[in-house]
């Protein structure tokens, strides 16, 4: 080992920066899952019978189902009863109207992880066209929305989905589970029954969403799965650009997150997701961190609808996510741009599905892997052309950095075409850092820390420049801080 | 500016260099030739603190200060410039920011105000013209896909931006057409001036009556083994290293 790289372990000793532990008491649902804990969250959120049974439905299906074993994870098992299923501030009763009237300790929070409230932004004299509307999420109950009167003038419903389920229950009913089913996957079912809170969005015929609408999830009491839901429809030539960003306190106990988002694109219209995840990942030793299994699917319902997905995974210790897209349109595309970096003892089984049902449609896929430490890294991906999926196409690229040699990177296509004129090609590369490259760096007085962000960056490239400004910035950051101390 | 005295390295638990001394004073321009395997590229690494160099005795001493011990990246940013052989390729990373993000971090190190985005453009954009190195180039990734005379281009003009004290070329010539070592050498000759000396490696002659050296050594089995003013370069390309080194032992 070369004393560069040595200095770079140094930098392993980097503590998490967001660990630390809120104390606002939260209002627990008994621990453990059972039919009168799900009426417990129904009751709690004054949810009408529809939606109740729903649950109890997921509920019964998903006792009859096991947990997947197929991805490359190893952890111990989740004790789904040994979990808490509901957990909200205590401040939930009586929302508040303004950020005055927020909990301080909350508000203090938001600022040691420094997520920039719109209402800083109104202090700070910014242009109410760049305002980030935030739709913030703590603790499965949504406390602070704003922007809500910019949106509603140009007809842009963005709250969250319990509101939702109040005040817009036709639309909520029309697509709830109709992109991941109640019966898709063990976890999406579990959300399905026991789910907290999330956002919902719903962008009007011919409209052009006037802000990015952005929710910062963030996991707070010990022990508590968040179970997000959310649901976003574009409805014909509408836009709209969702990003979704996340950190956590450290905890020593293991914790379980199952979120779901379902987005369904009518005729003409296009939605770009964006998500950069820093959950807590555990420590070096791995000890601790978040279960992330997530079900992300998009529906291009639509001719001509398109679905993007930006995704830049950092944390948690372990993800099990695929974002996916069903190019149902004729001429609708999907797109996945993902950078998935593990670094000590973290696991990450990450992909996406594009599912070509439509004629000429097209899909696109860039994954960038990159592994340290002891980590385990995979890029699973599926591409299906069915029988009907004239002309469809697909170009996937897998590429993996590795830093260090006890680490791991793998990649697991899945190709199936069942039409003699859809077109795929795949590619995929395996590099490493050289020593060439950060002596070079080191020559030029780039130290081994800000060497190793700027070569990672540029790796990384086609896809962090997916990402909107505001979270682009952040990422960059983020993938040298995720790396600190990791080549060896 | 730099005095290396009884320098010996090893590389890989192999002596390389046995015994190099060596003074360049201010403002000077000084050439090492010598034939291949005589340790030329390995006095150009040991000089930028490359891992792997090991001095096993001897001193570095640069502006006064022993060198021995300090990382690459405090060489640099205390003036050591080392212009690569074989510059490396860094894909996604634009000629512009690897450069920026260079000169900001050796201002960082010696304590100076970052040049603004604005102040560090203009500076940018006028020693890119002079060296032909168009904004194209500035905006593609780090000598990815450069032919050798972009590359070499390429490393004048970050010698021209970080205004190093001591600048290094290692055999800088080296897959070079006359046209292209023309306008290297005019990059070098204009960043002459008293504070700054110059330490050319080259195997061959040529690069020198382009970049004209005040004094020229012969290295061989790893230690200097003549110097003298530059007809020494004439000479040893009309006569070949075996008659001039066998001459001079």
């Amino acid at each position: 080992m070369t004393q560069e790289m040595e200095t770079l372990e140094e930098f392993a000793g980097q503590k998490y920066k967001y660990g630390f532990v809120s104390d606002i008491e939260s209002e627990f649902a008994p621990k453990g899952l059972s039919e009168d804990v799900i009426r417990f969250i129904s009751a709690k959120k004054d949810e009408p019978d529809w939606m109740l049974d729903w649950r109890l439905a997921a509920y019964k299906r998903w006792q009859a189902m096991r947990e997947p074993d197929w991805a490359k994870l190893h952890y111990p098992r989740v004790d789904f009863d040994d979990l808490y299923y509901y957990a909200a501030p205590k401040s939930d009763k009586t929302s508040p109207k303004s950020l005055d009237e927020v909990d301080p300790e909350l508000l203090e929070t938001y600022k040691k992880l420094g997520i920039p409230l719109s209402e800083q932004e109104i202090l700070a004299g910014v242009e109410p066209k760049n305002r980030v509307a935030v739709d913030a999420v703590f603790d499965s109950v949504s406390v602070v929305t704003t922007f809500k009167e910019t949106l509603e003038e140009a007809g842009v419903i963005f709250c969250p989905i319990s509101e939702a389920i109040s005040k817009y229950p036709e639309l909520v009913q029309k697509y709830l589970g109709t992109v991941v089913p109640v019966t898709d996957n063990f976890y999406a079912t579990l959300n399905s029954a026991v789910f907290s809170d999330g956002s919902f969005v719903y962008i009007p015929e011919g409209v052009r969403c006037p802000m990015e609408l952005s929710t910062y999830f963030r996991i707070n009491a010990s022990n508590t799965g968040q179970f997000e839901r959310t649901l976003i429809i574009a409805d014909k030539n509408s836009y709209v650009s969702y990003l979704e960003g996340c950190t956590a306190p450290q905890r020593d106990e293991n914790q379980l997150h199952a979120a779901v988002v379902e987005l369904v694109a009518l005729e003409g219209a296009e939605i770009k997701y964006s998500t950069v995840q820093n959950w807590y990942p555990g420590d070096e030793t791995g000890k601790g961190g978040i279960y992330n299994f997530v079900t992300k699917r998009g529906d291009c319902r639509g001719d001509h609808s398109k679905i993007s997905w930006t995704q830049v995974e950092t944390g948690s210790a372990i993800t099990w996510k695929y974002p996916s897209c069903i190019l149902r349109g004729e001429n609708s595309q999907g797109e996945f741009y993902s950078i998935a970096i593990t670094n000590n003892y973290q696991q990450a089984d990450t992909g996406t599905k594009m599912i070509h049902l439509g004629k000429n449609t097209k899909s696109r896929i860039i994954s960038k892997g990159i592994s340290a430490g002891h980590s385990q890294n995979t890029y699973r991906g599926l591409v299906r052309m069915h029988s009907k999926a004239d002309g469809a196409r697909n170009f996937t690229q897998c590429d993996s950095l590795l830093m260090g040699s006890d680490c791991g990177a793998h990649t697991v296509p899945y190709i199936e075409s069942r039409n003699r004129s859809a077109m795929i090609e795949h590619e995929a590369t395996t590099s490493k850092i050289s020593e060439d490259q950060l002596f070079y760096c080191l020559s030029r007085g780039i130290d081994a820390e800000e060497a190793v962000a700027l070569i990672v960056n540029g790796f990384c490239k086609d896809v962090l420049q997916q990402l909107p400004m505001e979270f682009a910035v952040e990422a960059q950051k983020l993938v040298g801080i995720s790396l600190e101390g990791s080549v060896g | 500016m730099l005095e290396i005295e009884d320098l010996h390295v090893s590389v890989q638990d192999k002596n390389i260099l046995k015994g190099l001394s060596l003074t360049v004073p201010a403002g000077e321009v000084h050439a090492i030739m010598g034939p291949n395997g005589a340790g030329k590229s390995t006095t150009s690494y040991t000089l930028a603190g490359r891992e792997g160099y090991e001095v096993t005795s001897g001193a570095i001493r640069f502006k006064g200060e022993d060198f021995v011990d300090l990382p690459p990246e405090e060489r640099a940013a205390k003036g050591m410039f080392l212009a690569f052989q074989s510059p490396i390729e860094i894909p996604g990373v634009t000629s512009m920011n690897f450069l920026k993000t260079a000169v900001n971090a050796q201002a960082r190190s010696r304590g100076e105000k970052e040049p603004t985005a604005v102040e560090f453009l203009k500076m940018l954009r006028e020693a890119a013209k002079k060296l032909n190195v168009t904004e194209d180039m500035l905006r593609r990734p780090l000598n990815v896909g450069f032919s050798g005379g972009e590359k070499k281009r390429n490393e004048v003009l970050q010698m021209t931006l970080l205004k190093p004290s001591l600048a290094v070329l290692d055999e800088t010539d080296s897959g070079l057409d006359i046209d292209a070592l023309r306008l290297v050498a005019e990059g070098v000759n204009a960043l002459r001036c008293p504070e700054r000396s110059f330490l050319v490696i080259t195997h061959y002659q040529r690069l020198l009556d382009y970049i004209e050296p005040d004094v020229v050594h012969i290295l061989a089995g790893g230690r200097i083994v003549k110097s003298g003013d530059k007809t020494l370069a004439r000479q040893l390309e009309d006569q070949g290293y075996d008659a001039v080194i066998g001459q001079a032992a």
